[in-house]
């Protein structure tokens, strides 16, 4: 799964110090930077870099969280054994994959309480596609298939990402999206060449995914005012634009394998250009799901406030239980 | 929040196969080494990664600073006699 978090403003503050000491070390960094060197937890780094790191892998993680729940929708329901083990198996790489990505920031010294406490307080983002509803088990394909196909145009390039942590969770990551999105187009595959009926909620659940699939990989270019400095940074590798560009050229043809009709009448390949040209987002839907007006934002946050209310008791429990084999070895030896 | 605070970080160590070095892949928060272990499993052998597992407490770990990195490792540089290719022998010798 992925985050678009990329282009959110960096809360804006003096660096820690402007003396000619940091000046001369910021010169040095982005040297390194330029030299494709990699940046390694306790290396000088300018406050912008950790904190725009912080934002992104944060949300990042908060994304593969919140992402299990749309298809945790479905594990209870799956329409055979098959397809059930192949679901549980992937919204436990969701939930392993937040967990790495937990981890890669909490080497830039942010705590993990800290980044839950910020998504259940509302004040951390994850990535909009997951405040969409999955009505039908076609949604189950159509994400693996359309959003675990966005998230990986986004995340390949963040294999090269200059925090080597962030760097080489992706890389894991990477690996087993992989599966993720073949499950997905298989599922796609079975319904269009079933009954006249599977083949509706095929094209029905491609009609809802498609455009907030496009919206996955954030604002365009023009509106994206952070995309310079992340890529001077090499955190980001190609821009919003050429992402979404690269989505539809491998996609469209996809879904003509399908023989599915993608929602967009605009849609045309450019032979001279070598791309398919599509219509204008509607960049009012994404801006409104984002600020929290999108079908399940509030649904979606409730969840993991329940879920994280109701299993505090886990923690403690295990934390005592922990405490009582501590004491109860020391009052053996002694 | 305050039970969490208290679950400490712990880094993970994975053997892919006998006759391999154990390798960084990651961390934990766990209660204790146990469960830390059972989290490692959980989170980074889904594939069948590895077969043996370290993990140890990351306030534990004793690392170098990167800022001492020029004292501790500029020295090596200029020691290149230190490689074999340093040294140049004729063609026709054999087995060296």
């Amino acid at each position: 799964m992925y985050t678009q978090g990329l282009d959110r403003p960096v809360p804006s503050g003096p660096e820690a110090s402007s003396g000619p000491d940091t000046a001369a070390a910021a010169l040095r960094f982005q040297a390194r930077i330029d030299a494709d060197e990699r940046i390694e937890p306790k290396d000088w780094m300018p406050e912008a870099y950790r904190q725009t790191l912080i934002r992104q892998i944060s949300q990042h993680a908060h994304s593969e969280i919140v992402g299990m729940l749309p298809e945790g929708n479905w594990i209870t329901r799956a329409p055979t054994l098959k397809r059930k083990a192949v679901l549980i198996a992937k919204v436990q790489d969701e939930g392993g994959h937040g967990m790495y990505l937990y981890g890669a920031a909490e080497t830039l010294g942010i705590s993990r309480e800290e980044m839950v406490a910020q998504l259940l307080a509302g004040t951390a983002k994850y990535s909009s596609i997951f405040n969409y509803p999955t009505p039908t088990w076609a949604d189950v394909g159509a994400i693996g298939w359309l959003v675990d196909g966005a998230a990986i145009i986004n995340q390949i390039p963040l294999c090269r990402c200059s925090y080597g942590p962030y760097a080489r969770a992706m890389v894991r990551i990477c690996k087993e999206e992989s599966f993720h999105q073949r499950q997905g187009f298989e599922i796609m595959l079975a319904l269009a060449r079933g009954t006249p009926a599977q083949r509706r909620l095929a094209q029905d659940a491609l009609n809802r995914w498609w455009w907030p699939s496009l919206m996955m990989f954030g604002p365009s270019d023009a509106e994206s005012r952070h995309t310079a400095q992340s890529m001077r940074w090499k955190i980001k590798r190609f821009t919003n634009d050429e992402l979404r560009q690269h989505f539809v050229d491998v996609t469209v043809p996809q879904a003509d394998y399908l023989e599915l009709e993608v929602p967009d009448r605009e849609l045309r390949w450019d032979a001279a250009g070598g791309h398919y040209r599509f219509g204008e987002i509607d960049w009012s839907e994404f801006q409104s799901v984002l600020k929290g007006e999108g079908p399940c934002n509030r649904e979606r946050l409730e969840a993991r406030r329940r879920a994280h209310a109701a299993g505090r008791w886990v923690l403690e429990a295990a934390l005592a239980h922990a405490q009582k084999r501590r004491l109860h070895a020391a009052q053996e030896v002694a | 929040m305050s039970a969490r605070a208290e679950w400490p970080l712990y880094e993970v160590f994975l053997r892919a196969r006998c006759g391999l070095e154990h390798k960084h892949v990651g961390s934990v928060h766990a209660v204790d080494a146990r469960m830390a272990i059972e989290h490692a499993r959980d989170v980074y052998t889904r594939r069948q990664e590895g077969i043996s597992i370290w993990v140890v407490k990351s306030a534990d770990i004793i690392a170098s600073d990167p800022a001492d990195a020029d004292a501790l490792f500029e020295p090596a540089r200029d020691k290149i006699y230190r490689h074999p290719t340093f040294y140049v022998i004729p063609e026709e010798v054999k087995n060296l």
